[in-house]
């Protein structure tokens, strides 16, 4: 029971990543998450804007499925199979998140900075949030595949295409924490 | 509704996985993007490289999936723009918010509500993908 409770390691962690893109794969379907947003975009009427929404939504259910499924499972771990619950992060980030005005980072899953409603509720934080969420819903789509189509699934397979995608991935990544953070905190 | 049990098992898993690994952790991600762990890079080259055996697996046997059809991968469509541009935008998003479209819909099981933002800044960005789709270079 320990060993469930503490963080999992890396080595166990990423191999039951494949395994769940496996079992949908035996499923018949794929694994990709972003797909979802489309899908709620669909059922929510974007169909009557854009032809990118005009599919049949509800052969996308089981996705939606896995992805109530995943509220759960964030849940049952969170609550249920985590103590401690803090990130033991590198001491390195902690003293490079220090210096941009992130406090005791790594003590919960998110920074209260970031994520703490007080602060979610000011012009600068709402707008980090939508912003951050928009850049990936546009560029999710915009690239056909998110971490679970491209990085995941697509280099398992090994597709060229998500290559690049995972190359751009970084590129924006790298851009934003080493660029943009220094101006943005 | 028996049909659907399979797959909510699986997104339970799923997410206890992700939440297990702290790969749902914006720490991680920025983290990651600073080279300073191997963690991150730790996770995913070990499910690429299960994955890969996995495939190589269901391929030499002839692995059918419970529809009894061929289990394959779908290919994504050849192209570069699309790829190069599309994940770089999305990669700014990650770093910012710390979260890609799975960790999204599991952070909410973890109760940090705040990330509904994110969900919903993320479904506008999809909303306006569609809107803007053919004008765009693929």
């Amino acid at each position: 029971m320990e060993y469930i409770l503490k963080p999992w390691p890396w080595y166990i962690s990423g191999p039951s990543i494949a395994i769940v893109m496996f079992l949908l794969l035996y499923f018949g379907r794929t694994f990709g998450m972003s797909s979802n947003l489309r899908t709620i975009c669909a059922i929510g009427g974007a169909d009557k804007y854009s032809d990118f929404f005009k599919f049949d939504w509800k052969s996308q259910r089981w996705n939606l499925i896995v992805v109530l499924g995943a509220v759960c499972g964030g849940f049952i771990a969170h609550f249920l199979l985590s103590d401690p619950t803090n990130i033991n992060l590198s001491a390195e980030t902690i003293t490079d998140l220090n210096q941009l005005g992130f406090k005791n980072a790594g003590d919960s899953l998110l920074p209260p900075e970031l994520f703490a409603w007080e602060n979610v509720l000011s012009f600068k934080g709402i707008s980090i949030l939508l912003i951050g969420g928009l850049l990936v819903g546009f560029g999710t789509r915009y690239a056909g595949g998110c971490t679970s189509g491209h990085a995941i699934t697509g280099l398992s397979s090994l597709q060229l295409p998500s290559l690049i995608a995972v190359v751009g991935f970084f590129i924006g990544g790298l851009i934003m924490i080493h660029l943009i953070f220094p101006i943005l905190f | 509704m028996k049909k659907f049990l399979k797959f909510f098992l699986v997104g339970i898993f799923f997410g206890i996985v992700l939440v297990k690994s702290e790969a749902v952790s914006w720490y991680r991600i920025y983290e990651m993007f600073k080279f300073q762990s191997f963690h991150m890079y730790g996770i995913i080259a070990s499910a690429v490289f299960t994955g890969i055996i996995l495939l190589l697996i269901a391929k030499k046997t002839h692995l059918k999936t419970i529809q009894g059809t061929r289990l394959h991968v779908p290919l994504k469509d050849k192209g570069l723009v699309r790829y190069i541009v599309g994940g770089s935008i999305f990669g700014l998003g990650w770093a910012l918010s710390g979260a890609c479209p799975g960790p999204m819909y599991i952070l909410v099981g973890t109760g940090a509500f705040s990330i509904l933002i994110v969900i919903f800044g993320a479904l506008v960005g999809t909303f306006l993908y569609g809107i803007l789709k053919d004008k765009l270079p693929h």
